[in-house]
Formats: C-alpha cells, structure tokens, sequence
C-alpha cells in the first residue's frame, strides 16, 4: 500500500477505534421476543488480539453478526472504521465487508469448484479491480499462511488445519480494517488447533486487528484481551496485561 | 489513526467478467447436472432449427421443381355432363401452338380398346393398364421428359410400327432395357420397341401409356385424329393470360368442354401441406422449450437451497444482494444459451443430413439460428428470476448457519 489517507477522526472523541459498539440490542421476534444482545457497548482497537468467550447461547454468534454487519441491530450503534453503519444501504454495507472487513468460519466455506488461490483471490472478488492483481496479492496471503505450496491444490484435497488456514488467507488477503474469526479451532484437533491459534499470534504481532469468537476457554485464555458474554451482556472485560 | 488505502473506499463492485466467471462455477462444478438440465432446451431448440432448416430447404427444393413445371398447362376435355365422349377438335394442336406466349405444345390421343401386349400369346383380358396413345414427336421437349433407353418417336418411326413405353408400361411388359431389339404385340401387329421414358415428374399417368406415331395409329386402327389431351408451355408471366384465351382457342365451337389444370398445383398444394405440417412440430418444439426452461428453474432453486452456505460466504466478503441475484440469474441463462448453442448445432447438422439426403440445398433461415439463440437467452433469464430473487433475499446470517 502505497498511497494512504487518513479517516477524518471525530472532533469529540480520540482515536478512531477499528470497531465500535454503543449500547446494542438485538432482538428477534416471537412471543415472548427473543433477545440475544441486551445492550453491548464495546470498542476494538487497532492492533487488538481479541477473544469474545462464551457458553453456546450467550450471544456470541449474533455479536459476531452485528459486528461484521450481517445483521442490523434493533437498537444501538454500530461503527466500523468511525463510519456508522446504521444509515447505510445494503450495498454500503456489502462495500464495508468487502474492504475493511475478513471473516473465518468455523465450517471454513470454501468453494471446491475453485482452486485454494482462487477461492482466496474471490475474497477481494467485491472490490473490484483486476483479476491478476487479486491473485497476486491471494498469492501474497497464502504465502504469508504458509500455504504457498498449495496454490493450485482443490479444497477437498487439503486437511482441516490447511483449509483454515486457506481461509484466513481469505480474510486477510484484502488487509481488511479487522478479521473476525468465528470458533476458527473448533473444526480442528488439538495439535492443529493449536498451530492455528500460533498463525493468528503471528499475524498480530504484524499488526492486524484480530477478534476471535469461542466458547473455548483455553483459546480465550491465549488471546491478549477477553471479553466474556452471557446472556446477551458483557460480564467482563479483560483487557491486555501489557 | 488508521491508514486507510485511497482506493478502499466505496461500495462492491463486480464486474461483467468476474459476473461470467462466477456464474460459470456452479455449471463447472457440477457437469453433468449442468448438461442434463440444458437437455431440454437444447432439445426444443434443435427441434426448431431443425424443422426450420429441413421445411426451409424442402421448399427451396419444391420450388425449384416448381420453377421448371410452372408454367405447364394441361388441356383435357371434360365430360359434357350427358355421358357422351368428349374430344377436342383436330385443329386444337394449331390453334394453341399461334397463342404468342406458348412455347411449345404437344397433343395425345387415347386410342380405345386396343392393347398391348408382351406376345400374341398373353390373354387378350391382361392389359396391364397400359393404354395405347397416339403422340407427336415433340411431347419429350414440352414436358421435360427424357428417354431411358433407345429414342422417341420421330417423323420417321412415327410412319411406322414403332412404340415408346413409359417407365411404368415397361416395367410392366417386363423390359428394363433395349440392349436387344424388342418387339410387342399390340392389337394384332408386332411393333417394335424405339424407347423408354424415365418417369414423368407431376404426370405419373404418362408413365402407364404405350405412344405410336398418329399417322400410324390412324392407319393401323383408324384414329379420327382427335385428340384426348394437349400439353403446352408458356411463358412464365403469361401463364394465365394464355389460359384464360386456351377453351376459345382450342374449340371455339365448344369452349365450356375444354378443361384446363396445372400439374404444378400439386406442388403448390405440397409446399401448403408442408407449412401446415410445420405448425405442430414448432408447437411441439416451444413445448420442449418450454419443459426446458422450467427444467432449468427447477435445477437452479435446487442449486440454491444447496449453496446457501457460498451464499452466506459471498455476502460476507461483500456480495450485495444484487450481485448474489446476477450471478444465478447468469448460471441460469448461461445454462440455457449453452443448451440453445448445442441445440442450434444439433438442428443444424440434422438438416444438412436430411438435405443433403434428399438433394436438395441446405437452407436454414436465419431467424432459426438468432431465433433460437435469442429463445434461449430469454428462457433462461425467466427461468433463472426467481431462484436468483430468492438467493438475493436469503439474509446472510440464516445462509451462514446452515452448513
């Protein structure tokens, strides 16, 4: 990246925070209605290694949806790179996930018509631009995840831990604002597992904003921060022992 | 403070390209499902072009047939209705051939009750149909026969027992070939045999006949020189103007015994009959189209209740909702212009198989091939709307859980 801009910041608060929750609820309809986010505010950093923990139930899915904008909120804001969400258009929101934005999915979702370097090239599909460049940089990605000798490989032709890892080059490949991972472990074993969890250690300490979901304790307990979630509220906080 | 790259901004794109590809991945991926379900397309559509092609070619075929026959106008007397035989006058033949416009003319006169027969001893009842006419030399020109075997008749053999058998009498009396001087028996004298017709195209009554010169026919069984029929060419534009002077002209006595046909009709009437024949198969064809299409819209829902997670992916890395609906709106109609392209070559090299059969000029109108491309292109887009409609509406979160 050659040519940067600064994000005008807002004139009454610090630093832009790379994700912002202000006072979220989500619920869903029904008699009585389900509520799944009962007032969450929280704001992410760059540069952050975070874990959201808790129980299957608390929440954590639907956070994750609210922060990567799959879901709107029924009350609350949510900003993404200082930008409020709430206002936006389908396509506005599409163009956020398509650039400032990475997922990884527990179940991996990776195309088995495509090759792992373009299922990691579709990444940036959304973005626009060449198609040559957007392999040269799912190159760059995979390479990155140590998977630059599987480039021409189909995914059903990789074992659990490389398709993660194919799918975290995905993410990352368009160096989005924040990659959020969704029980990225939870398909794998213990060993494999773990090596992954070391894969995102490597890629924070390169600087990129990482929030990992899990109901995992000992994968919570490897991240830098950890927020707990029950019940749809934050219990606690855990913040960085610098 | 977060650096952002300049070109990081806006909303998704997809371009026309990466659209193509997109959509061509669900068809690469699953082949055989993809080939099944532009059969039925492909089926339609050949059956168009097919049907198209063939009646367009059999009709040039006709129609060059009917340029040849066009303009030939049969004289023949018609019954006056009080069961009396009905001849036309001897002057007939002169009379016609003066009308500015005829290009040629030919008379023949049925001679009664004589026969012909292989020897004198074939029972005199075992005609075989053939009936004994009398003709002038020129009758081959006027109507575009031509001699198998041996020659026609000519001033010479017309004086004397000679005869010419069309196709069908030959065949009949058991002569295939003048390889060795013949002879028949015909009321009580042997003649011999100068030639053979090929088949008369439009006047197959002509291959049953046995022909003998008039002078010879007047000499041997006392022909009165009527004749029962008169052959004639005009030119091509003229074609009615002569026929409307011919019943004057042949007998001005008697003008309202004088029957006139065209032995093209028939080949109007079969290029009529073709067209109508044509109708059903095309309906049959739409039909076919029709089955195909909702072939296509029922593989494609299938295909997008299964891709629901790819869904979910797509919109996660910054699908819109309108770019999930192009890609399966493209899958769809790729699928059917692949089954249209397929079908179109199918009814393609059909018809130049049929035609080539047939001899006839392989001709397949244009409209067929745009026609059915464009059918296609069509069918698949309807078809494709409402499983791209329902993908569009899937939010990403139900497709994400599903997997």
């Amino acid at each position: 990246m050659t040519q940067t801009v600064p994000v005008p910041a807002r004139p009454d608060a610090g630093p832009v925070g790379v994700l912002e929750l202000a006072d979220v609820v989500k619920q869903y309809p029904g008699n009585p209605p389900v509520v799944a986010l009962a007032g969450v505010s929280l704001r992410i950093d760059q540069g952050e290694l975070v874990a959201i923990v808790g129980p299957s139930g608390s929440g954590k899915s639907t956070l994750l949806h609210v922060m990567g904008t799959l879901e709107r909120p029924t009350s609350g804001v949510v900003r993404v790179a200082g930008q409020d969400t709430s206002a936006m258009s389908d396509a506005q929101l599409s163009g956020l996930r398509a650039r400032r934005l990475g997922f990884v999915f527990q179940q991996f979702f990776l195309l088995d018509g495509l090759s792992v370097l373009d299922n990691v090239a579709d990444g940036l599909l959304y973005r626009g631009g060449r198609a040559a460049e957007r392999r040269r940089l799912a190159q760059a990605a995979l390479e990155r995840v140590g998977m630059g000798h599987r480039l021409d490989h189909r995914p059903n032709q990789l074992s659990g831990g490389e398709q993660q890892r194919a799918a975290i080059a995905r993410a990352l490949a368009g160096r989005p604002a924040l990659v959020m991972a969704d029980e990225p472990t939870g398909n794998l074993d213990t060993a494999t597992g773990a090596s992954l969890l070391e894969l995102l250690h490597e890629l924070h300490r390169d600087g990129t904003t990482i929030v990992v979901i899990t109901h995992d304790d000992q994968v919570a307990a490897a991240m830098e921060r950890r927020i707990e979630i029950r019940d749809g509220r934050i219990i606690r906080d855990t913040p960085a022992s610098a | 403070m977060i650096r952002l790259p300049a070109h990081d901004t806006g909303a998704s794109r997809l371009s026309r390209r990466d659209l193509v590809r997109v959509g061509s991945l669900g068809l690469r991926s699953r082949r055989v499902r993809a080939a099944l379900s532009a059969l039925g397309i492909s089926i339609g559509i050949a059956a168009i072009v097919g049907v198209l092609g063939i009646s367009q070619s059999s009709k040039t075929g006709l129609l060059n047939e009917l340029g040849q026959l066009g303009n030939l106008i049969t004289v023949q007397p018609q019954s006056t209705g009080f069961g009396q035989p009905t001849e036309l006058p001897v002057t007939a033949e002169g009379m016609v051939s003066r009308i500015g416009p005829v290009t040629g003319v030919s008379e023949i006169g049925g001679i009664a009750n004589v026969y012909v027969y292989r020897t004198p001893f074939v029972p005199a009842t075992d005609t075989s149909g053939i009936s004994l006419t009398a003709t002038d030399a020129a009758l081959p020109a006027t109507l575009g026969a031509s001699v198998a075997d041996g020659t026609f008749l000519n001033a010479a053999t017309a004086r004397y027992p000679a005869v010419v058998l069309g196709a069908e009498a030959a065949s009949l009396l058991g002569i295939s070939d003048l390889a060795h001087p013949t002879q028949v028996w015909i009321g009580g004298h042997w003649f011999t045999v100068a030639g053979i017709l090929n088949p008369v195209e439009l006047l197959s009554q002509l291959d049953s006949m046995a022909f003998i010169g008039f002078p010879v026919a007047e000499q041997y069984f006392g022909f009165d020189g009527h004749p029962t029929g008169l052959y004639l060419r005009s030119v091509p534009s003229q074609v009615t103007a002569v026929a409307a002077v011919l019943p004057a002209t042949v007998d001005p006595a008697n003008p309202s015994i004088v029957g006139i046909s065209y032995p093209s009709d028939i080949l109007k009437a079969e290029v009529a009959a073709k067209g109508a024949y044509n109708g059903l198969l095309l309906g049959l064809g739409a039909v076919a189209l029709l089955v195909g299409g909702v072939g296509i819209a029922n593989v494609m829902v299938i295909s997008v209740l299964e891709r629901r997670s790819e869904i979910g992916l797509r919109r996660a890395l910054g699908a819109t909702r309108r770019h999930v609906a192009e890609q399966f709106l493209a899958e769809a109609v790729l699928l059917s212009v692949l089954g249209g392209l397929a079908g179109t070559v199918i009814g393609a090299v059909a018809t130049a198989i049929y035609a080539v059969s047939q001899h006839w000029s392989v001709q397949i109108p244009a409209v067929a091939l745009y026609g059915g491309l464009g059918a296609a292109l069509v069918i698949g887009a309807i078809a494709g709307l409402y499983p791209a409609m329902r993908a569009a509406r899937l939010s990403p979160t139900e497709a994400l859980r599903t997997a």
